[in-house]
């Protein structure tokens, strides 16, 4: 059988003109000669590089990928509207293209009219159009306000009616582009449950999206495009995971990246202050400790009798990460060295959520610990068997100091690291929690089974 | 090119839509309406009419007569002619939604232009039609069988320069500036406000090389000017040359097309 989509080997190259040639006239052009020349682009930018695949009939494919990863361009390309520089695409059956709702309306006339134009212009004969106005109609809930002309259309009316006639083309393979994104709620459902009966139609969709959870729900197959190339393609589930794997990497890149810079900073802040002559007698050397212990500002002070000299998180694999899920064990290692043999030692720890807000704040002493000697070079892992924490980015506050409080080394958020989960739950802390039912309440058998 | 020009016919059901499309939204929410299509050539004939008649009226030759009906005869044409060119220069551009968005016949969008310029023309000719009544002007029926040939011949050059312009345009957007101009030098440079008897001799040549000359002639025998069309021979050179000029602008048309859906 003949694949619905094939696509083999396709490149597209953007030309990028100069800025001097944004304003370039013909005027300019002709006096200089230079008109051929002009219209020759200065520089060419890839957006697709050798990309194959095939979509068999009424396969449901997802294209997924980053901003920017030519995704956009390569469902262009499957509807025609751009020509591919090279390789060859060939789509079997009637196209119908949702990358823009409504595009094409005229603001103008009626709803009524524009019904019209737009179903012609996607290929449809004033007949076909006549045979499923009703159906159109009755689909966008435009029955009252089919007259009016469509300047007056709310957006969500402009959209629904733009959605209902590219639909009603009835093709038999639809192209999607995140259009999914736009709209209430009740459009969505909508919307999706116009793709479910396409599926059952047996019919092809290619859907380009950023939501992993449809691909993952929806499509049968998943590319994943990056930076122009495929990345990973075939089974939607395991596509979606790779992709997810790596988005998490580059969220580590990121992170660290972030974290030796902010580590950078406080570092020669550092130099600077001690670089002062009247501040070693300053028992606070480096930076002043804020005056409300709980607003979040970052930095770092204290008088580094004990000083923390790295700060490592270990992942559950036992190397250190920025990334963790829900339910990982994971490890915050402090390397501290007491420049002198001390009695009295307090180390402690805090972790912030992205608004600032204190999740959570211990030290050894609040735990009982109670400091006896500590010289030399040491290692201080705080372990948390089960991390629960809902999803989101965190910051860690780091301190070694007295026991009353002076400190020695505070490092305040200067560590951050991100929690994944796959349940969106919200709020500052996760207890350990189940559900239980009485037996008359019963829910459908899950797909994986639930771990909390 | 020749695979796309071949295509064409298969959009007139389009073509023919997006024409009535523009000629309803071009007067909706005015109170006339469809009327300003009469009442526009018709507020121009006055103008002019008061501007050769009253404020000047030595300039022009006394075999003139009525000298509203004769402007009259080129000044619709031209009008069509013009708005054509200056609408199809901005057509890609406010266009752009269909391009990039839509899966579409790029050269519709001009083609359309031309063609609810020239239903415009076609509203405006029932006032030459009362013009003619009311001067009691003898019409020859065999010399009214050229009109047609007339149009024809007025269409195809128009569409090929429309779509030579829309396409250039969206490449150099100040072409649209550059046009308003240069169709105003045009305009004085077709006999159409003047006869072409009224132009100096050594001027002649340069005014034949203008299509437009032959077109306003042509209108003007076959309504004006009593006798047999004189023109023919000129009339049907431009008949090869609008073929020329349409086969040129969707060649350049069809070989900038693919640059469309990026730059507009």
């Amino acid at each position: 059988m003949t694949p619905a989509i094939d696509v083999v080997n396709v490149s597209k190259v953007y030309r990028r003109f100069a800025r001097q040639r944004q304003f370039a006239t013909l005027k300019s052009a002709l006096l200089k000669g230079s008109l051929i020349r002009d219209l020759q682009p200065d520089e060419t930018f890839p957006a697709l590089r050798g990309v194959s695949f095939q979509v068999p009939k009424g396969c449901t494919y997802g294209v997924i990928g980053r901003n920017g990863s030519g995704k956009s361009t390569l469902l262009k390309c499957v509807a025609g509207i751009s020509r591919p520089s090279a390789g060859s695409i060939t789509v079997d059956g009637r196209v119908s293209a949702l990358i823009e709702l409504g595009a094409g309306f005229h603001p103008e006339i009626s709803g009524r009219e524009n019904v019209f134009i737009n179903g012609i212009m996607l290929g449809l004969s004033k007949k076909d159009v006549e045979r499923r106005f009703d159906e159109i109609v009755e689909f966008a809930e435009m029955q009252d306000f089919i007259d009016a002309p469509v300047k007056t259309y709310s957006s969500g009316m402009y959209m629904r009616l733009g959605f209902a006639v590219a639909i009603h083309v009835d093709p038999e393979v639809l192209l999607v582009d995140e259009v999914l994104a736009v709209g209430d709620q009740g459009f969505t459902i909508k919307c999706l449950d116009k793709f479910a009966e396409f599926r059952r139609k047996n019919k092809t969709i290619l859907l380009v999206t950023h939501s992993l959870d449809l691909v993952e729900k929806f499509c049968d197959q998943a590319l994943w495009l990056d930076k122009g190339q495929t990345k990973a393609e075939g089974e939607s589930k395991r596509v979606v995971a790779s992709y997810i794997i790596d988005v998490e990497k580059s969220e580590e890149q990121e992170l660290a990246k972030a974290e030796s810079a902010r580590l950078a900073a406080t570092a020669s802040a550092a130099a600077a202050a001690t670089a002062q002559p009247d501040s070693p007698t300053d028992p606070v050397s480096t930076g002043d400790a804020p005056t409300d212990m709980f607003k979040a500002t970052e930095g770092r002070w204290g008088t580094r009798e004990i000083e923390i000299t790295q700060v490592s998180l270990l992942g559950p694999d036992g190397q250190p990460g920025h990334v963790f899920h829900h339910g990982d064990s994971i490890r915050v290692r402090m390397q501290v060295r007491a420049h002198q043999p001390t009695k009295d030692f307090v180390f402690g720890l805090g972790i912030f959520n992205a608004d600032g807000v204190c999740c959570y704040g211990t030290n050894t002493y609040l735990e009982e610990y109670d400091p006896d000697e500590f010289s030399g070079e040491g290692q201080v892992t705080f372990v948390v068997d089960s991390l629960q924490l809902v999803e989101g980015t965190y910051r860690l506050d780091l301190a070694a100091h007295k026991l009353d409080g002076y400190p020695y080394d505070y490092h305040r958020l200067l560590y951050t690291f991100r929690v994944k989960s796959r349940t969106k739950d919200v709020g500052i802390y996760r207890p350990a929690h189940r559900w239980e039912f009485s037996p008359g309440i019963r829910f459908k058998a899950p797909d994986a089974p639930r771990t909390f | 090119m020749w695979h796309n020009l071949a295509a064409l016919p298969r959009y007139r059901g389009l073509i023919q839509t997006l024409v009535v499309r523009d000629l309803k939204a071009r007067y909706r929410g005015s109170v006339l309406g469809f009327f300003w299509s009469f009442i526009n050539p018709l507020l121009l004939l006055l103008i002019y009419n008061f501007v050769f008649s009253t404020v000047m009226p030595g300039v022009r030759p006394a075999d003139l007569e009525p000298y509203a009906l004769f402007m009259f005869c080129g000044i619709l044409p031209w009008t069509w002619f013009s708005s054509s060119l200056l609408e199809s220069s901005s057509t890609l551009l406010s266009g752009g939604n269909l391009i990039k968005k839509v899966l579409f016949p790029a050269e519709v969008l001009p083609i359309v232009t031309v063609l609810a310029n020239m239903a415009h023309f076609f509203l405006g000719l029932p006032i030459l039609v009362a013009f003619l009544v009311y001067y009691r002007r003898p019409l020859d029926p065999v010399e009214l069988l050229w009109f047609p040939v007339v149009v024809a011949v007025q269409l195809l050059l128009t569409i090929g320069l429309a779509l030579l312009l829309s396409a250039l345009t969206v490449h150099f957007r100040d072409l649209k500036d550059l046009l308003g101009n240069l169709l105003t030098l045009w305009f004085f440079a077709t006999p159409i406000i003047y006869p072409i008897s009224q132009a100096p001799d050594y001027m002649r040549w340069a005014m034949n090389l203008n299509p437009m000359t032959h077109l306003a002639i042509s209108y003007q025998e076959v309504l004006f000017y009593v006798g047999p069309h004189g023109h023919w021979r000129w009339l049907m050179s431009l008949a090869v040359l609008a073929v020329f000029v349409f086969l040129l602008g969707y060649f350049v048309f069809d070989r900038l097309r693919d640059s469309f859906a990026e730059e507009v």
